[in-house]
């Protein structure tokens, strides 16, 4: 630790610490556009220079370490001066060159309001110009669909290059020409290749780089602002909900360091206009085989004729990917009163059992303990596209210090260097005979992690994968009291939620391949499953928000709420608990979920025992302690729980892995109702036609 | 300097390879750097690239470099808009680079530039005959030879429309050329040869200690009363008007902080104060000892020879130039002092109406130490 003397008050900050950082310590705030916590420091705005006692000149505080700092003449600490004249000289100076080519298009910006260089020239700048010259003009480029650039107003902070180069791990923007002429774009302006390219718009300082799709849409005075949750993935990152009216705006992402840190996939950020389009908003029934607007009541009514008529043992109830837990948990009430045990939530057909314990279906560490291993195998998963905020933290971990990374499954660029071992689980087998030089650095891990995606548990022989792995972390020491090294990466959101409720076949009842066969039912109770399509011969009731796949086959719609228009808990792969907030109502007579439950539960003669939401959770909670923890995990015996999994019987076919999702941008149904959304996919399909020549 | 962008896409070629040759040199030049780090390697690869295509570089070409290095594109065309020794369009066989600055503009470069103008066109086209190509660029550092042009890897000294027009006949009728200066000096040496640091006591170590004995015998002129009034005088000035040990802090304020000689010029006087005139020019402030007593100066003669023959051949030193100049014997670092007796250093009696303010000074240092 070393004494800094800032502005009079004197910290102790760790030597290694910028000058930036200890002013922050000391409650300085120092204005800046190229300094970001995250990314390298590349120092070249100028904006956060400060007067250093002893310096002849002003020094860039971010580029400026403690340690180097001389002390006094007698030994005094360094000192240095975040509101001296000198300073805030510098950097009126240094604003005045910014501005020298930067237009004054502001009223027609959309980064006005949140943009950094509007606020802090309102500090630091003047109020004319001593420039006559014609501003820089600059071409727009083409970067991609998702961000529109505005490359006048680029103050050349690089924050976006840095970005891409740095967490994305896709360098695919870089700066050409020096000097004035210097330019933002990527390679013969073709578009970006990362999944995250999103947040180089919330990166860029000025309104150079802006979201396309919100286009001159946006104010930021005039939305109201929701923290959330997102459902697009298992990751669960924390988001910002921005509504005008009832209408979604954007969302934008929050700080959740155990998380997404601050950033957030393009499929989260983008999926906003298929919160509008495809939207069920009332109730439909099917006559002479088609749907046909009906109100509450007719449904109900068609529900409750068709219920009262039919064996419970003819009756079934499955789980979608985006259905929260409070819904999950008062149809899994419904249901159990009705008799029924058809009930499944696997829609993937995933081989996983909860009575395994927790540890088989979350990942143990969470997504920040990947910070601490040295050692990641990878089965039948593809985390760029499946949890792409834990690929980003791989990369980070990778970037921090010697990491070996192995992936069996299809070959892919994960971002960051990695020895792909092979395409099926034979690969597996061979591992855990050692006959794979890759075991070696697994065994030679102190705190190896693997992870098995759900592309491997989808399969006949999921839990034979499934025991072959988890024996591979038994023999190499992955699992221990302390350290859980082994995890299941879930793609979906509802996912970890629903097995925390056991929502799984009861005594005798049926999967969801059994439930979806052709004649196996004769009611079935869709809660937002769009992904499988249930064969004919049952009456299917949906209930869900999109006039999706599953609303095409059902027989009665009963309009939902999505993510943002209720407060629902989600559990995410970690076994996190958080809950989603509402930003606006869902449209028409749509209802939240657990209301339509709890209304058709009275029709059906079987009231669920809660009023509101409030009583829904007090119940939920005397059941499921562990859902009143926000932000919490709740520790599970992940050794007890490998050696379960071990013990699993089954032998792996010789079939090749692939991955869960086969198309990142269009996984569920409110993604595949974006037009930016699908947009994104084609380009992607087309890269990788092109990358596959 | 305009934006420098990719040549269009009619004038790319539909691929590039390094030649069996230059793949040998690259990959030799990326043996050089450590594994990792064969990206350092991308300047080395770009410049064969260019010689190779007849110095520009297409795209093609930066996607084999970036390629060969497993760089991303993107990475290898910011270095190559960086640069400006990277052309990015197609060049004649002789590419001219006409230095248009400062010192060159004001030696002549204006009418090289008309010149060039009148007989290629505009700059960035290749001349109907493919042989040249011309741009203005910014410094090229040759501006003691003013005016200069780089033609391919050579520079062309002291040109004249006249001159230049020649070279460019020579070069296009392939006819040998001088490089460097084309009025016949030797390197950046004086138009008439050379005509300072000729001092033979330069090289002899005779001025060796001639400040300690100037100082010494000022120090003896000094214990006069005059000088240690001045003393006082000037720190009682200090006292009274003390100046700011910073600028003004705070905005900008319009108020000269300067004492410029522009300013005094505007105010009406003299631009230069006469106390810094007074004692700049004068010849007894001399410390050059009588250049009879010269002791013999081996080493710098024979380089002055050498250029002096080169000069007269047409050609410059043929010295090898990768090499340091030779330096003159060790000039009296270990020289007796009292080797070269100064004579004339004595400062004569008028020191003491200088303008200068003398400072007060330590006793005289002890001898021999």
């Amino acid at each position: 630790m070393t004494k800094i003397v800032v502005d009079g008050t004197e910290v102790d900050v760790p030597a290694e610490y910028t000058l930036l950082q200890a002013c922050e310590a000391a409650g300085a705030e120092i204005p800046r556009f190229c300094f970001h916590e995250r990314l390298s420091i590349a120092g070249n705005c100028r904006m956060c220079l400060v007067e250093l006692k002893g310096a002849p000149k002003p020094v860039a505080s971010c580029a400026y370490a403690v340690k180097d700092c001389r002390p006094g003449p007698n030994g005094e600490p360094p000192e240095v001066l975040t509101r001296s004249g000198q300073t805030k000289k510098a950097r009126e100076g240094v604003m005045e060159f910014l501005l020298i080519n930067h237009p004054l298009d502001c009223p027609i910006c959309d980064q006005g309001g949140h943009c950094d260089l509007q606020d802090q020239a309102m500090a630091y700048g003047v109020d004319s110009t001593r420039y006559g010259e014609n501003k820089r003009a600059v071409e727009e480029k083409y970067i991609g669909p998702l961000v529109r650039t505005a490359m006048n107003r680029c103050i050349h902070c690089t924050r976006c290059v840095r970005f891409l180069a740095e967490v994305a791990g896709v360098p695919d923007l870089g700066a050409i020409g020096r000097g004035e002429d210097m330019e933002i774009t990527s390679y013969l302006e073709s578009a970006m290749g990362s999944e995250l390219q999103g947040n180089v718009a919330d990166l860029c300082p000025v309104g150079a780089l802006v979201h396309k799709p919100q286009s001159y849409e946006v104010r930021p005075w005039e939305l109201s602002k929701t923290e959330s949750v997102d459902v697009m993935d298992a990751v669960g990152c924390a988001i910002r909900v921005d509504a005008r009216g009832r209408e979604v705006m954007q969302i934008e992402p929050r700080v959740h360091e155990g998380i997404n840190e601050e950033w957030i996939s393009d499929k989260t950020r983008h999926a906003v206009d298929g919160l509008r389009t495809q939207r069920l908003d009332r109730p439909y029934l099917r006559e002479n085989g088609r749907l046909r607007p009906a109100s509450w009541g007719e449904a109900f009514g068609a529900i409750a004729a068709k219920v009262k008529s039919t064996d419970p043992k003819r009756m079934g109830a499955v789980v979608g990917d985006l259905a929260g837990v409070e819904e999950i948990y008062a149809l899994k009430a419904l249901m159990t009163s009705l008799g029924v045990t058809n009930l499944d939530c696997r829609q993937a057909g995933e081989a996983i059992d909860p009575s395994w314990g927790r540890a088989a279906y979350t990942l143990g560490t969470g997504i920040a303990g990947i910070e601490d291993t040295d050692a990641i195998l990878l089965v039948g998963t593809n985390p760029r596209l499946e949890a792409s905020l834990l690929n980003v933290r791989i990369r980070k971990r990778w970037r921090m210090g010697p990491l070996a990374v192995g992936l069996i499954g299809e070959p892919v660029d994960l971002t960051y260097p990695h020895t792909y071992l092979g395409a099926g689980p034979e690969t597996l087998a061979d591992l855990a005979s050692g006959q794979h030089s890759f075991a070696e650095a697994l065994k030679a891990a102190s705190r190896p992690l693997i992870i098995v995606g759900t592309g491997a548990l989808t399969r006949p022989d999921g839990a034979a994968i499934l025991a072959a792995a988890a024996k591979l972390a038994q023999d190499n020491g992955a699992v221990t009291p302390e350290w859980n090294g082994f995890g299941v990466l879930q793609t979906a959101a509802a996912r970890v939620g629903a097995l925390d409720l056991r929502f799984v076949p009861g005594e005798g009842g049926l999967d969801f391949a059994g439930i979806a066969g052709a004649g196996s039912l004769d009611v079935v109770y869709n809660l937002g499953a769009d992904e499988v399509t249930i064969e004919p011969g049952a009456f299917v009731i949906y209930q869900g928000t999109h006039g999706d796949r599953g609303a095409t086959r059902a027989d009665v719609v009963l309009p939902g709420a999505a993510y943002t228009e209720k407060s629902a808990t989600y559990v995410n792969l970690e076994g996190r608990v958080q809950t989603t907030n509402r930003a606006g109502f869902p449209p028409g007579d749509a209802r939240e979920d657990w209301a339509i439950l709890r209304a058709l539960s009275d029709v059906l003669g079987r009231r669920l025992p809660f009023d509101s939401l409030a009583a829904l959770r007090r119940a939920l909670y005397a059941e499921h302690p562990h859902f009143a923890a926000l932000d919490a995990i709740a520790p599970s015996d992940a050794v007890a729980t490998v050696e379960t999994l071990s013990a699993l019987s089954g032998e792996p076919s010789r079939t090749a892995f692939a991955s869960a999702i086969p198309d990142f941008y269009l996984s569920n149904a409110i993604a595949r109702a974006s037009r930016v959304l699908a947009e994104c996919s084609s380009l992607a399909r087309v890269r990788g036609l092109e990358a596959a020549e | 300097m305009a934006n420098r962008r990719l040549a269009p896409a009619s004038e790319q070629p539909a691929a590039f390879a390094f030649s069996s040759e230059n793949a040998e040199w690259a990959k030799g030049q990326i043996e050089k750097y450590p594994q990792g780090r064969q990206a350092s390697a991308v300047i080395p690869l770009l410049w064969k690239a260019q010689e190779q295509n007849g110095g520009w570089l297409p795209q093609k070409a930066i996607e084999a470099v970036a390629d060969e290095l497993g760089m991303p594109h993107i990475r290898v065309l910011e270095v190559a808009t960086f640069y400006t020794m990277f052309a990015l369009e197609p060049v004649g066989r002789f590419w001219i680079q006409l230095c248009g600055t400062v010192p060159c503009d004001s030696c002549g470069a204006r009418e090289l530039k008309d010149y060039l103008q009148h007989r290629l066109g505009a700059p960035g086209h290749v001349s109907a005959d493919g042989n040249f190509s011309w741009l203005e660029v910014e410094c090229l550092g040759a501006c003691c030879n003013a005016p200069m042009a780089q033609i391919n890897q050579d520079y062309y000294e002291d040109l004249t429309p006249d001159l230049l027009g020649k070279l460019m006949d020579d070069l296009a009728a392939g006819r040998p050329v001088k490089v460097g200066s084309q009025v016949g000096r030797t390197s950046s040496e004086p138009l008439g040869g050379a005509d300072t640091l000729i001092d033979a006591t330069l090289f002899d170590g005779s001025r060796v200690g001639a400040w300690r004995k100037r100082f010494e015998d000022k120090e003896a002129e000094d214990g006069s009363e005059q000088g240690k009034a001045e003393a006082a005088s000037s720190e009682q000035r200090a006292a009274s008007e003390p100046k700011p040990a910073r600028p003004d802090a705070g905005r900008a304020v319009e108020k000269p902080v300067t004492d410029a000689p522009a300013q005094r010029a505007a105010a009406g006087e003299m631009p230069v104060k006469a106390g810094d005139t007074a004692d700049a020019a004068d010849p007894k402030e001399s410390t050059a000892t009588s250049p009879t007593q010269a002791a013999p100066m081996p080493a710098p003669e024979t380089i002055a020879k050498a250029e002096a023959a080169g000069a007269e051949a047409g050609t410059q030193s043929d010295l090898p130039r990768n090499e340091p100049p030779p330096q003159p014997a060790a000039s009296g670092a270990s020289a007796d002092i009292a080797e070269a007796p100064p004579v004339d250093t004595k400062p004569s009696t008028a020191k003491a109406s200088s303008a200068k303010p003398s400072t007060p000074r330590s006793p005289a240092p002890k001898k021999g130490n």
